[in-house]
């Protein structure tokens, strides 16, 4: 017995159901964003129609905190902006000290600022290699990237004495020489981290459930990159090839990026999640070849001095400078306005997330709201990096 | 609407309750911490150090798999709170069912730490929600953290129903419904900053 098919008219009127958007409020404190951004989704169903990145919930306001403190003081709050990439942080703020007094800072310093530099690249991107693929629902990878992770601190702290917070920079150089023996452990933490790293790439390399979450998903395109000053890993995914370490070298690299050294600029033209991704995990590769050469090198130097001897009272030559280096989320710049006091008149910090989160609300527009956990993840940022 | 719930109490009778009794609640709570990490700021990475492999608070009973405020025991407040967010953080507080306990992990969130003269910054989280373990450091220890969850038990075992707090406490119904982001002056939690020198007065 056949029934006649019945029809159900749903929604009088003009052709449909009336919807309304929704505003989704997505932080201040949510797992998704490590730290506290929060973002203002108008959704349209299941669509993002407009996002918007809302800062400020960790301003601590450090720009007007180091107008009041001394040239030393002020390490302490620099490297506490980007808390992954500390050391980073601080090799700006004493190359621009350094560049307006004139001074020069011997080799060895130069050469361990390298080591440690990369060191802290290294760090700050297994941060990400193991929290992006637990925003996408892998928890093993951050477990392996941890355990890395511990060994490299643990060379850190030896030097250093701090496990995020290294403070060894200081202007003139370093605070210490190397312990005795540091080179050599240092060498076989790089060789042990590079044996075990295939474990942590397995995962994440030909996954095809990261695939499926991150491949075509927020493509951001050249143009957007340099509109918004995007910078990094993020805009060298997306195809631009620039690397302040090789454009504009400065402590050891530019016999590092030389015709001999083992630096290369990592890109991938693709410019979606999966391509930032490969990035930062090729990145890891490219900076323990640096650190293993910079330890070759600091090898072979001969032994001396670490820092240059500081007056008591530290002033900096009237003027102003801007320097600007490839931290491990993009490039970082201090610019620096003394009036021949001790303490800086203004210290601006350029920080390269808050530029790679604004263009946030340009990506996420169009993408389903499932995808907006996979492209915040990507965009590798650090909240105190956004907010300073 | 929103009603106020009175919070449950033992009566005049807990004095007496019997010790065995206490002994098992409070071994009880003391191994199931679950744990909401207020992440904040650098301190938070710490936080997540010490959940992984090597440090691994799970072992002493402190889960890090709570859904959210709602569904955890000890919240870890861990990083810079800012004005900003101060009140999130109470509101997120108020959310936890008691009993509740706090951490607060590191400089930052028990004075101020280095941010101890910002405009921006709440000197500590104290000043907003009560604190059982202090942890000190900048950032702390993974090690840190785990003497603080130590001590944290030691303070759940001692505890008698009529020595806590939490018997006294009322909990408003608009606690836990207000915005969570106020207009500055409308009872957001502002705490008084000594001026920063403006520049000309400054040498």
């Amino acid at each position: 017995m056949t029934q006649a098919p019945r029809e159900l008219t749903v929604g009088v009127g003009a052709g449909g159901l009336a919807t309304a958007d929704m505003v989704l409020n997505i932080g201040p404190q949510h797992p998704a964003t490590h730290g506290v951004l929060r973002l203002r989704i108008t959704l349209d169903g299941e669509r993002v129609l407009k996002a918007e990145p809302i800062v400020g919930y960790m301003h601590r306001g450090a720009e007007k905190l180091f107008e009041v403190r001394d040239y030393r003081q002020i390490l302490v709050l620099a490297n506490r902006h980007d808390w992954l990439s500390a050391f980073s942080n601080e090799i700006g703020l004493v190359l621009a000290v350094e560049r307006m007094l004139g001074m020069d800072v011997p080799e060895r310093a130069t050469w361990t600022r390298t080591l440690m530099a990369e060191l802290n690249r290294v760090l700050n991107h297994l941060m990400f290699l193991g929290s992006y693929p637990l925003e996408l629902g892998a928890i093993t990878p951050i477990f392996y990237a941890f355990r890395e992770r511990e060994d490299l601190q643990a060379v850190m702290e030896e030097i250093s004495g701090g496990r995020m917070h290294y403070m060894f920079n200081r202007v003139g150089g370093l605070r210490d020489d190397l312990p005795s023996g540091w080179l050599g452990r240092v060498e076989a933490t790089i060789a042990q981290v590079r044996r075990r790293l295939p474990d942590l790439e397995s995962l994440i390399v030909g996954n095809e459930i990261l695939h499926a979450r991150t491949r075509g998903v927020g493509v951001l395109d050249v143009g957007v990159v340099t509109s918004y000053g995007v910078s990094g890993p993020i805009a060298r995914a997306s195809g631009l090839d620039i690397d302040l370490r090789r454009d504009q070298p400065y402590l050891a690299y530019d016999e590092v990026f030389g015709a001999d050294g083992p630096g290369r600029v990592v890109t991938r033209t693709g410019g979606d999640c999966q391509a930032r991704l490969e990035v930062l995990l090729e990145q890891v590769h490219v900076s323990l070849d640096i650190a293993e050469y910079c330890v070759q090198r600091l090898g072979s130097l001969e032994r001396g001095p670490v820092n240059v001897k500081l007056p008591k009272v530290l002033k900096v030559p009237e003027g102003a400078d801007y320097v600007a280096t490839e931290n491990p989320l993009g490039m970082n710049g201090y610019y620096l306005v003394s009036r021949g006091e001790k303490t800086p008149w203004r210290l601006k910090l350029r920080s390269a997330s808050f530029n790679n989160v604004a263009v946030l609300g340009e990506l996420l527009e169009g993408t389903l709201l499932a995808d907006m956990v996979a492209i915040l993840g990507s965009m590798f940022f650090v909240v105190g990096d956004i907010d300073k | 609407m929103t009603v106020d719930l009175p919070t449950p109490r033992v009566g005049p009778l807990q004095d007496a309750a019997p010790k065995p009794m206490r002994l098992v609640l409070n071994w009880g709570r003391r191994y199931s911490l679950w744990v909401f990490n207020f992440g904040l700021a650098c301190c938070a990475i710490e936080f997540i150090a010490a959940s992984m492999a090597r440090h691994d608070f799970i072992r002493l009973g402190v889960i890090p798999f709570a859904p959210g405020p709602r569904q955890a025991d000890l919240m870890v407040v861990s990083g810079t709170v800012t004005d900003k967010m101060a009140p999130a953080v109470r509101r997120l507080y108020d959310q936890m069912p008691e009993p509740k306990y706090v951490i607060s992990f590191g400089a930052c969130s028990n004075s101020g730490g280095p941010y101890w003269d910002s405009y921006a910054v709440t000197k500590g989280v104290d000043q907003l929600i009560p604190v059982d373990v202090y942890v000190p450091g900048c950032p702390p220890r993974p090690e840190a953290l785990l003497h603080g969850i130590l001590r944290l038990q030691d303070k759940i075992a001692a505890e008698q129903l009529s020595t806590r707090s939490y018997a006294d406490r009322r909990r408003l119904a608009g606690a836990v419904t207000r915005p969570a982001v106020q207009e500055p002056g409308a009872g957001a939690t502002r705490v008084p900053v000594a001026p920063v020198a403006p520049r000309e007065a400054r040498s």
